[in-house]
């Protein structure tokens, strides 16, 4: 048992010891910070549903470094994002923009749930206001509607009791 | 009227089929690209077969010609690769090469194992004028107007169709 602890502590230890190695030698956290701030807002074309974060593909990397050296050049944020869009379309960014062409992705399906919400109102309130003739009845109401037909009900509520 | 309301569900049901029956024949891949109609992206860059000699954006104003965005690495390039010599022999229009993110020796080996449809292919060793051109996948052919505006982008390797149904016509219709 001691053994196996031994064990598992050095091999714990040889992980941290590695990471420690392996920690990204980036020379200015804050930058890298901004970097990854702005490439979580682009997608990745290659590999469409990462982020060029996320995305090891090799046009992300460069896509990575060409954000960094625009931050490193003084670049706002609003610029890259304008360098981005003007070389690979809206389609880049995780966010599409609102506007004209996106007014139906934006509020397609809120306007669908409205509709639908609307209908099933509708439908419930003209159903309610019918009478219960127009129904037809339920075979466990059917001693209070007909119950004149003894013979047929009263097996059918006594199996339920 | 009130009688085939009853349809609307229905109606509703085959607007929406349709609209998935469109997408579904949609290639996610293919991104439309912002540049065309817009100037072509600047660049200045060395030929592949020879470093000394540049060759810019300014020198190609004045004529329709074509670039394809090809390198050694890429096997869908190799698909496309007799087309576009086949294009070259007949001279339908200039074409050059974007030779992106290769290394110098690897680009000239696939061009004299395969044939050299390029007048000239222009070496992209760290595939910034790819960004700039708004490549992601490799390969992909532009046609430039003879003002320098890009007309049309392919993505993905030519074939025989594209060429005759697309190419052609429209190197025609900018020439003539």
């Amino acid at each position: 048992m001691a053994r196996w602890i031994v064990i598992l502590t050095l091999a714990l230890l040889a992980g941290w010891v590695q990471a420690k190695e392996a920690a990204p030698a980036a020379e200015d956290p804050a930058l890298e910070a901004r970097m990854l701030r702005i490439a979580t807002e682009l997608r990745c074309l290659v590999c469409q549903n990462q982020t060029i974060a996320d995305s090891h593909a090799e046009l992300a990397v460069d896509l990575r470094n060409q954000v960094k050296e625009m931050l490193k050049r003084g670049d706002s944020d609003q610029m890259i994002i304008d360098y981005m869009t003007a070389r690979y379309g809206d389609f880049v960014l995780y966010r599409p923009p609102l506007k004209g062409t996106t007014l139906v992705l934006w509020f397609g399906p809120g306007l669908l749930l409205l509709g639908g919400l609307a209908t099933l109102w509708l439908v419930l309130r003209r159903r309610s206001r019918l009478s219960p003739d127009q129904f037809e009845p339920d075979p466990d109401d059917e001693a209070t509607i007909e119950p004149s037909d003894a013979r047929r009900t009263i097996p059918t509520a006594s199996r339920h009791d | 009227m009130k009688k085939l309301k009853f349809l609307l569900p229905l109606g509703i049901f085959l607007a929406l089929a349709a609209f998935l029956l469109v997408g579904l024949g949609l290639n996610p891949r293919e991104v439309p690209s912002p540049l065309i109609g817009k100037p072509a992206p600047t660049f200045d860059l060395p030929r592949l077969d020879d470093p000394g000699q540049r060759v810019r954006r300014e020198d190609l104003i004045g004529k329709v010609w074509m670039l394809n965005v090809w390198a050694s690495w890429c096997a869908a390039c190799r698909d496309e690769h007799p087309y576009l010599v086949e294009m070259a022999k007949r001279k339908i229009v200039p074409i050059y090469g974007l030779d992106y993110k290769d290394t110098r020796a690897a680009g000239q080996q696939t061009l004299s194992r395969f044939g050299d449809p390029y007048v000239a292919s222009l070496f992209d060793a760290d595939g910034r004028v790819g960004i700039d051109w708004g490549v992601y996948g490799v390969p992909e052919t532009f046609i430039i107007d003879k003002a320098g505006v890009i007309r049309m982008k392919h993505i993905g390797p030519l074939t025989p169709d594209v060429i005759r149904d697309k190419i052609e016509p429209l190197v025609r219709q900018l020439n003539g």
